[in-house]
């Protein structure tokens, strides 16, 4: 590689994140940059935070404080205000129909009011109601522009373009492998219910593309021809593979790995790193790595971060986290291999 | 899933045993079709084929609902009577039709707009009552949710006493009720036009569940929500759209019950809906082949236990037969397909 990686534009910035569980500091005022392109791995001892970490940048979990930024868009921050959101518009329409209601039992005005009363409740009601499910990005614009500020959720990442892997497996085991994979690529899809049922040209052609690429992810990741097994009957490398070529799917510009080589032999690890460094060459993706295995992350690491009791202690290339002292005292124990 | 007993203890025997198996699963049910067909006769075995498509379609709302959440929707016998009484207020009371409509130009539309009408409105119920009584109980134990779907039963109960009061009211009955005779057996053409229509909805259906992009969303939620999120799914989105299908099969139901028994009252719900949930647990509850093969069977346990002539031991053989197969089978004929959590 000529040019350093790390001085590319960053894709990611995180700000002063805090996690806390009642007591427990899990993250503490950690500041976190991914540049474009790079591979960067997140290490520390167990219960250093690296997973709450990584489930904050991944919306699973609200911080407590700081704010992330994903291709410089405010994603993800401590919730502002969230409890107006019913204030907004289920209790007018709770109390609007309520007040109709005995406005009829009284009898103090026409029917005629009352009915007005009632249909507006109910198109209230049922326009919010619509909106949030069918529009929940415009929905959730427009709760922002009022003050109302809510982190994206883990579907809304994957659509702004962040794909994750799991430290224990969890594909859809009672699928096959290309449902799997087709089910990642989910938000790049868009037939909606009506044109599912009346199988519209537009949704069948789509559908056929969509399992054509679902093919050449399965390829890409070595698993050719293994598309219609069940996830479950897959060797554990190939379910490894599978989970990687599922995340491709959704096109992500970010892919967050979390332990990929846990439980895999050397040969499968080997063939993981060659396949982590060509996502990156070929694909241009930038790839966060969290892992345990020392060959994987100072074999293809841009740059190492290191956290321990939910603080960051050390960044830099894996030579200089080699031989940071704080390093060596907090994690490494003896020296590495 | 679990194995039938072997077929012999002799070594030599045992592989043409094993390659008898899928044979036997096919056989078996064959034979007891044919044999209910030879028991009851023509016309009665449609009769039960037309009570089992009603408890079929009533059965997959409530066994898609218990496969992506793990709610036994109480309400969701209530929805199947909604819909009915959404249907007879569109035929008897706005469009005042009281008779049969023998014209099929005239007889078509207005039952596409009849089951439209019923289905659009109780999946739009069914979204709502999602969103209000269900959604902000998702992170609760599962008793709360249950408790809740109690109560919306009572309030749908309720609301529909409310309007057309304690008595059963008259659905008109367009369908005209012509027999077609096959042989000597005279067959209503109603009851076929329901069997029709039951199985083009359960086609639709699976098909929909297995081959497109929101389906493969709602068995991945199923089997893993939190990773079908991480996925990119739309958890609500996916919830929102089960409630939506399976409402809306529970109104088509009702209209279909309203064209052939004419009258609805407002704890109609009840009973269907008890016999309803009894089929999705029989077929194997979050399996929506199992539900409307559930739905099937107990149409036949009934109206075969009318032509034995205890037909006031109907729901007991029916609750019966559901304790017998738990025993034997504790989840259900076909076991989880939609949800699987070991």
């Amino acid at each position: 590689m000529s040019e350093n990686p790390l001085d590319n534009e960053p894709i990611l910035v995180a700000e002063g994140v805090s996690r806390r569980f009642g007591g427990l500091v899990a993250v503490n005022t950690v500041d976190f940059t991914i540049p474009e392109r790079a591979i960067v791995s997140l290490i520390g001892p167990n219960g250093a935070g690296k997973t709450t970490f990584f489930n904050v940048l991944l919306g699973v979990i609200d911080p407590t404080a700081g704010s992330v930024v994903f291709r410089g868009r405010r994603m993800i921050a401590r919730p502002e205000r969230v409890g107006f959101e019913s204030l907004l518009w289920v209790l007018p329409a709770v109390l609007l129909g309520l007040l109709s209601g005995l406005l009829a039992e009284a009898g103090i005005v026409s029917g005629r009011l009352v009915a007005l009363l009632g249909f507006l409740t109910l198109m209230l009601l049922v326009g919010s109601l619509l909106l949030a499910i069918i529009r929940p990005v415009w929905y959730s614009t427009a709760l922002e522009r009022i003050g109302i500020f809510r982190s994206a959720r883990p579907n809304d990442m994957v659509t702004a373009g962040v794909g994750r892997t799991f430290q224990n497996i969890r594909l859809f085991q009672n699928m096959t492998a290309i449902e799997n994979v087709l089910v990642g690529m989910h938000t790049q899809l868009h037939g909606n219910l009506l044109e599912a049922f009346l199988q519209t040209p537009r949704v069948k052609a789509e559908e056929k593309a969509a399992e054509r690429r679902a093919d050449d992810l399965l390829t890409l990741v070595g698993l050719h021809g293994k598309g219609n097994e069940g996830a479950r009957n897959l060797p554990y490398g190939d379910q490894r593979r599978l989970e990687i070529a599922r995340a491709l799917a959704a096109n992500p510009k970010l892919l967050l790995l979390d332990e990929p080589a846990a439980g895999m032999n050397p040969k499968e690890t080997l063939d993981l790193v060659a396949l982590i460094s060509k996502l990156r060459d070929d694909l241009g993706l930038t790839i966060l790595l969290i892992e345990h295995d020392m060959k994987v992350v100072m074999g293809i690491s841009d740059r190492v971060t290191v956290l321990d009791h939910g603080e960051k202690i050390a960044e830099g290339t894996p030579e200089q986290v080699r031989k940071d002292p704080r390093v060596i005292e907090a994690y490494l124990g003896a020296p590495a291999a | 899933m679990t194995a039938l007993p072997a077929t012999s203890e002799a070594g030599a025997r045992v592989p043409m045993g094993a390659s008898l198996r899928p044979l036997l699963r096919l056989v078996i049910p064959a034979l007891l079709v044919v044999g209910a067909y030879a028991f009851m006769g023509p016309e009665q075995f449609v009769n039960a084929m037309t009570r089992g498509a009603i408890y079929a379609l009533i059965a997959l709302g409530y066994t898609m609902v218990y496969g992506i959440i793990e709610l036994i929707n109480f309400a969701h016998g209530d929805m199947f009577m909604m819909g009915a009484f959404v249907s007879l207020t569109f035929l008897g009371q706005i469009l005042g039709l009281t008779g049969s409509i023998t014209e099929i130009a005239k007889l078509a539309p207005l039952l596409v707009a009849a089951f439209f009408i019923s289905m659009i409105v109780m999946g739009a119920v069914g979204v709502t009552i999602e969103r209000l009584a269900y959604k902000p109980l998702r992170a609760a134990p599962r008793l709360a949710p249950l408790i809740t779907a109690i109560g919306v039963s009572f309030i749908l109960q309720n609301i529909v006493m409310l309007k057309y009061g304690p008595y059963q009211t008259n659905s008109p009955k367009i369908f005209p009720s012509v027999d077609i005779v096959i042989g000597t057996a005279k067959i209503p053409a109603l009851s076929l036009f329901i069997i029709v229509v039951a199985v083009v909805m359960m086609i639709a259906l699976q098909l929909f569940i297995g081959r497109t992009r929101l389906g493969r969303a709602m068995r991945s939620t199923a089997a893993d929500r939190d990773a079908a999120q991480l996925m990119g799914v739309n958890i609500n989105r996916t919830i929102a759209i089960t409630f939506l299908i399976g409402a809306a099969l529970a109104g088509a139901a009702g209209v279909v019950n309203g064209l052939q028994y004419g009258v609805s009252r407002f704890d109609d719900g009840f009973q269907a809906g008890l016999k309803a949930f009894t089929a999705a647990v029989l077929g194997g509850i979050g399996n929506t082949v199992g539900a409307a093969l559930g739905g099937f069977i107990i149409g036949f346990i009934e109206v075969g236990a009318t032509v034995m002539g205890f037909s006031r031991w109907g729901p007991a053989i029916v609750f019966g037969t559901l304790v017998i197969v738990l025993v034997f089978r504790p989840s259900g004929l076909l076991g989880q397909q939609l949800g699987e959590r070991a």
